[in-house]
């Protein structure tokens, strides 16, 4: 006798389509148009605060740096989700919820410019540096998940990843380690089509990247990543099924790497503007304007004004990332809890003898 | 020909899996990108994508699968991205790659040239920029290399091709593209296992290897020095033999690498100097190296890769001990 003995299925959400018309039936009681409005705003400031790395960047005033237009929705979405006392664990794209979270924008200038102060405070605010090293991020937010349950807080634990860092074995054991300890815990992929060169169809034989959550025995869901409505809508939901069954969630959002891998990266070389056309259209930052314009909720003026107010936001970041200088002695002391002999001798000979001069 | 590190690695490549049809390329981005830093530029288009071959992101596989290929006829070249990111790989290295002739009373074989880029200089995100030669010579069983200009690049990536060893290919980022040289077009062999004497003088003996090489060549003509300085070029296994012959010359030794001083490549050469000529010294053997923490951010990496003012106060305090 032969029977099925599993059967899984992945299910996609789209609730703003790219006019910006509504499926009512969908849309989140929550989100007034106070909150979309500040939706929007988010949106628009982190990638105006990406345009604006990317031209310090050309101009040798910051290093390299991973630029998010095109994701936005994804990141907003998810990371306004939460509640303040939700962990957020980024990656070296994710840099809206540090907006969101409201780390002072000069950080994150700071942090591209390549000093650690950019981190010192970021723990209080739920969140952990960005992670260089893909995939590294899942099991240590598995972790914080675990730590959050073992300590009876209410919290949960929103970590993201690319398409890419799915093929990480990292990914695998964090969503087992989830799904064995049943922890309070969203993975958000940041489904962009790319990994570097890579395209998304090279990374996995899997038709979603999804479904791999329901081998791990995870709740999942796909996402139209561009559609700012529905990925709040889905963490929303994910955030409230965590906390209170406790069983994982994976949300696979699907979205598109409008430029550049980061600054270091030509895709002339490997993709073709044709492939990028499509996606135009397909804006999120556009398509929630044209929701908010439609139902009266935005015009000219207000996006003026909003164009302004974060040019001067950016304006004041970008004097003091020009400001900011290198603090060698500083490297010296954040090794250990505790200062030992030996690196105290490399540290004094150091500052006597004015090898950094 | 002249040309920099970058294409002349790139030319190795070329030769390699021309003269080997079991000879592949596995990495990430090393197909149609040719690489992030462009080492296998136009290898996909000239050998196609059943050997020039574009992984899925993940580092313990392409380590993993290639060492399965190379126990089973193949010569595959795997590319780390970066090496800050070959650790996710560390255990299919130690455990494995490194084992297996021994293991097996050398019955089974891996040869493998892992090439990966290592060191800073050059503004980087974190983790892009470390120098983990020690991490992989502490191991035993895998061949160390670490080329320091385009002509040794390409004669040591074309002898590691024909070993059958597993060997761990270390390019300094900050080289790739730094200088030219002439290099020859077709095939030659830098032997394995053999330090290159880069300066002759009577002094002192500076002992280094990759990012590390030049700058020491500079302070010692800029100050009128009269140095021996060898280019390891092999970490693992050193060529103690060179290093033992400059020290009794010149009777000190300053061993100068980018790496963190602490458990460094540099302890193992300065005990190997101590245990088998101390009495050839004139004072005692110094080491300088990146301090003994993580590589930092990039806005501080100038104060902590050992700089020309570094090298030179070590080389007095060599002279005056
Ligand atoms: C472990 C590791 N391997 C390789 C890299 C180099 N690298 C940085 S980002 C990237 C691609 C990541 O793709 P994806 O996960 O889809 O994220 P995206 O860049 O598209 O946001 C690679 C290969 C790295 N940072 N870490
Ligand atoms: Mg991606």
């Amino acid at each position: 006798m032969i029977k099925e003995v599993f059967n899984g299925s992945i299910k996609n959400m789209q609730i703003m389509d790219e006019d910006g018309n509504i499926d009512n039936s969908l849309f989140p009681k929550d989100l007034d148009s106070k909150k979309l409005i500040e939706l929007y705003k988010f949106m628009n400031l982190g990638r105006a605060v990406s345009n604006k790395l990317l031209a310090l960047q050309r101009l040798g005033k910051v290093a390299t740096f991973a630029p998010l237009n095109g994701e936005e929705a994804v990141q907003a979405g998810s990371a306004y989700a939460a509640e303040e006392s939700d962990f957020i664990v980024p990656t070296f794209r994710n840099h809206l919820p540090f907006i969101i979270r409201g780390v002072p924008l000069e950080n994150l200038f700071i942090a591209v410019k390549g000093y650690e102060e950019a981190y010192s405070s970021v723990l209080q605010k739920h969140l952990t540096p960005e992670v260089i090293a893909v995939g590294s991020q899942y099991t240590q937010a598995a972790g914080i998940a675990f730590s959050m349950k073992y300590q009876k807080y209410k919290n949960a634990v929103i970590v993201y990843g690319g398409d890419g860092s799915t093929s990480e074995g990292d990914f695998y054991e964090a969503m087992n380690f989830a799904g064995v300890f049943n922890l309070p815990i969203i993975f958000i992929i940041e489904n962009n089509e790319w990994a570097i060169s890579v395209p998304r169809s090279k990374q996995t034989a899997s038709k979603t990247l999804a479904q791999k959550a329901v081998a791990a025995g995870l709740d999942a869901i796909q996402v139209d990543g561009n559609d700012v409505i529905a990925v709040y809508k889905a963490t929303k939901d994910a955030l409230d099924s965590v906390k209170n069954s406790g069983k994982p969630f994976v949300i696979e959002a699907l979205t598109y790497r409008m430029g550049m891998h980061t600054t270091s990266d030509d895709p002339t070389k490997y993709r073709p503007e044709s492939e990028v056309d499509p996606w135009k259209p397909k804006d999120p930052i556009l398509r929630l304007r044209k929701y908010l314009a439609s139902n009266k909720l935005w015009n000219d003026s207000m996006e003026e004004d909003m164009q302004n107010q974060n040019k001067s936001l950016i304006d004041n970041a970008t004097a003091k990332v020009n400001e900011a200088k290198a603090n060698p002695k500083a490297m010296f002391d954040n090794v250990y809890s505790f200062m030992p002999e030996t690196l105290k001798e490399e540290e004094d000979e150091a500052l006597k003898n004015n090898f950094w001069q | 020909m002249i040309t920099n590190m970058v294409t002349a690695l790139n030319n190795a490549l070329d030769l390699c899996l021309e003269e080997n049809s079991k000879a592949i390329i596995l990495g990430e981005d090393v197909g149609k990108d040719g690489g992030v830093f462009r080492v296998t530029d136009g290898l996909f288009d000239k050998y196609g994508p059943n050997r020039v071959i574009d992984t899925p992101l993940a580092e313990s596989s392409i380590i993993g699968t290639s060492i399965g290929m190379a126990l089973s006829g193949m010569h595959p070249f795997p590319e780390i991205q970066f090496a800050g990111f070959s650790y996710l790989a560390f255990n299919q290295l130690a455990a494995h790659a490194a084992r297996y002739r021994s293991r097996t009373r050398g019955n089974i074989k891996i040869p493998m040239v892992l090439r990966m880029p290592v060191s800073g200089g050059v503004k980087t995100l974190e983790h892009h920029s470390e120098s983990p030669e020690a991490l992989f010579s502490h191991i035993g069983g895998l061949v160390v290399m670490e080329p320091s200009n385009p002509y040794d690049a390409k004669g040591m990536l074309i002898k590691a091709s024909h070993m059958d060893d597993p060997v761990i290919f270390l390019e300094p980022t900050k080289l790739y593209r730094l200088f030219k040289q002439e290099v020859p077009e077709g095939m030659y062999e830098v032997p394995a296992g053999k330090a290159n004497l880069v300066n002759e003088g009577d002094d002192f003996t500076i002992i280094t290897y990759g990012t590390m090489v030049r700058p020491a060549q500079e302070v010692v003509k800029e100050n009128n020095l009269s140095a021996d300085i060898l280019d390891l070029r092999t970490i693992n296994p050193l060529d103690e033999s060179a290093i033992l012959s400059s020290v009794r010359k010149t009777g000190r030794a300053l061993v100068l690498h980018e790496a963190p001083l602490s458990f460094g490549a540099g302890a193992e050469i300065a005990a190997r100097i101590g245990e088998k000529s101390l009495y050839d010294l004139k004072s005692p053997v110094m080491r300088l190296g990146g301090f003994s923490f993580p590589y930092p951010f990039s806005g501080d990496e100038d104060y902590w890769v050992p700089n020309k003012n570094r090298i030179l106060y070590s080389i007095k305090k060599l002279m005056n001990s």
